[in-house]
């Protein structure tokens, strides 16, 4: 039986869809909101290889990965600095920790009278949201660096620089790509949120809004799922370039 | 005013003392306070050259907070601690952690974390590599380096812990404690190594160790510590020639040292 174990993760899905049908089936929703998971599929698939939906899909990608990389190019430098210094940090932490809790969508309105209506704007809404996350995480990672690491290097003859760079920047890394991964899902979350509001043509968040409007139900249900397939990818795509380079992460 | 206290003190120490053993760490008035607490309250101390001292003591007494003041791990309150009078910026030296799993890098492969040392001294590459398997051959260690320390067990681990401190040939080694993370077996095998180690390499050896047998079973003098502000209780000599093995631990002298030591331990826990 065990065996099987691998495939267990298959029974949680073939049963959503089994649920979804039997709702369909019995009518216990109104067809109308909930179309069957065929037509759905048939959306889905329509959609990505000739219809609007794959280029959405590659504008929401797009954007994402333009505010992530913006985002890690800015906190991942600052972070090891503030991170080397801990009195810098525990000045500058309120700060962090209060634009980190403050909902990036509040900032739209602000950051469009800075760049306008257009990619900008939600780019730069995305990184910002991103940057906090990310910069948080890997100045806790440079902090939290094992001391008998730290003491090694020193007994050896390391230089403060040296030990920045061989032991820090090093142990920072497994902190650091756990920053990566929850700074991409929060952009992801902001770049589509600003498709479907700030005067935007394209984008999944734009296909999702534009599918209801229209009740087009499958569209929609398609939207969504290439939404959810999209920070699940993503998600898996930074946990693999983790596993490739922090391949001492929990060891 | 300071120097030249410390300078009569060391003359007066040097008459005293005419033993065998050349002194190669000398300390002098180390004084050291944790907030409240005074660990070292100006204390005197010879480490002969080319023996291995074992340090032992109760609890919290600060045998750990000695050797890391004496390797500048710690920094010291007052006092004068010279190596062949020389401080210890001008010194080669190894120390070896209690914890390995943190003390060695993960990144790293096992003989990139061994080379660690040399590189910092900035030797070239392909002399680092010689330097390495030169010291590999030399101790005769079977492990494969080309694995990251996580792939080893604990005692592989802390062998290349050993041999990251070895590399530099060091003129002094310290040892924190470096088998009290182990299980048993691996304890006795680890005490095995360590002793061809020193055998094969004479370098003056500091070894802080919390198992009396250990202790004894290692040295050639066993200083044993008071209770804070630490005095040295006493400065065994355990002369048995090396190598030393099982028989070694039934044999008369062993057997007496190790209860004097304990008898000496004994005291000091009974003082407080």
């Amino acid at each position: 039986m065990r065996r099987l174990d691998p495939y267990l993760p298959v029974l949680g899905v073939a049963g959503l869809i089994l649920l979804w049908y039997i709702a369909v089936w019995t009518q216990l929703v109104d067809p109308v909101l909930l179309p069957p998971p065929t037509d759905t599929f048939h959306a889905m698939w329509t959609g990505m290889v000739s219809g609007k939906l794959g280029s959405d899909f590659f504008h929401t990608v797009e954007r994402t990965i333009y505010a992530t990389i913006i985002a890690a190019i800015i906190a991942i430098p600052l972070g090891i600095f503030l991170g080397a210094s801990e009195r810098l940090y525990r000045s500058l932490e309120f700060v962090i920790d209060f634009f980190r809790s403050t909902p990036a969508s509040a900032m739209f309105p602000l950051f469009l009278v800075l760049f306008g209506v257009g990619d900008r704007t939600k780019i730069s809404v995305a990184a910002f949201g991103a940057a906090l996350v990310i910069l948080f995480n890997v100045a806790y990672g440079v902090m939290n660096a094992r001391k008998t690491r730290l003491l090694a290097a020193k007994v050896m003859g390391a230089s403060r620089l040296r030990i920045l760079m061989d032991v820090m920047l090093l142990e920072s890394l497994p902190q650091t790509f756990i920053g990566l991964r929850n700074g991409v899902s929060l952009a992801l979350v902001i770049v589509v949120v600003a498709e479907m509001f700030i005067g935007s043509t394209d984008g999944l968040g734009n296909r999702v809004f534009e599918a209801q409007q229209l009740f087009a139900m499958p569209d929609m249900y398609a939207a969504i799922f290439a939404a959810g397939a999209l920070g699940y990818g993503l998600n898996l795509l930074f946990l693999m370039i983790e596993r490739r380079f922090v391949h001492w992460s929990g060891k | 005013m300071l120097i030249k206290a410390a300078a009569t003190i060391r003359s007066s120490a040097g008459a005293a003392t005419t033993v065998a053993a050349p002194a190669h760490v000398t300390i002098r008035g180390l004084s050291k306070r944790f907030s409240n607490t005074t660990i070292y309250d100006n204390f005197n101390l010879d480490i002969p050259r080319g023996k291995l001292v074992s340090i032992f003591g109760p609890n919290g007494c600060g045998k750990s907070t000695l050797i890391n003041i004496v390797a500048g791990l710690i920094p010291r309150d007052a006092g004068e601690i010279l190596f062949d009078g020389k401080p210890l910026s001008q010194i080669k030296f190894g120390y070896v952690f209690q914890n390995y799993r943190e003390a060695l890098f993960p990144w790293l492969r096992s003989f990139e974390n061994i080379e660690y040392p040399l590189k910092l001294m900035r030797m070239p590459k392909s002399e680092r590599r010689a330097r390495v398997e030169r010291l590999v051959a030399h101790l005769g260690v079977k492990i494969d380096l080309t694995k990251y320390p996580y792939q080893l067990s604990g005692g592989q681990q802390q062998l290349v812990s050993i041999m990251r401190a070895l590399v530099v040939e060091p003129e002094i080694l310290f040892l924190d404690e470096p088998f009290s993370a182990l299980d048993y077996e691996m304890t006795l095998f680890m005490r095995e190594q360590l002793q061809r180690i020193f055998m094969e390499s004479g370098t003056t050896t500091v070894l802080v160790s919390h198992d009396l047998e250990e202790a004894v079973y290692l040295a050639d003098r066993v200083l044993l510590l008071s209770r804070h502000p630490a005095r040295i209780a006493d400065y065994v000599h355990y002369d048995t020639p090396r190598p030393r093995n099982d028989d070694t631990l039934s044999q008369p002298d062993f057997v007496t040292t190790k209860a004097h030591c304990l008898d000496v331990f004994q005291q000091e826990v009974r003082r407080a």
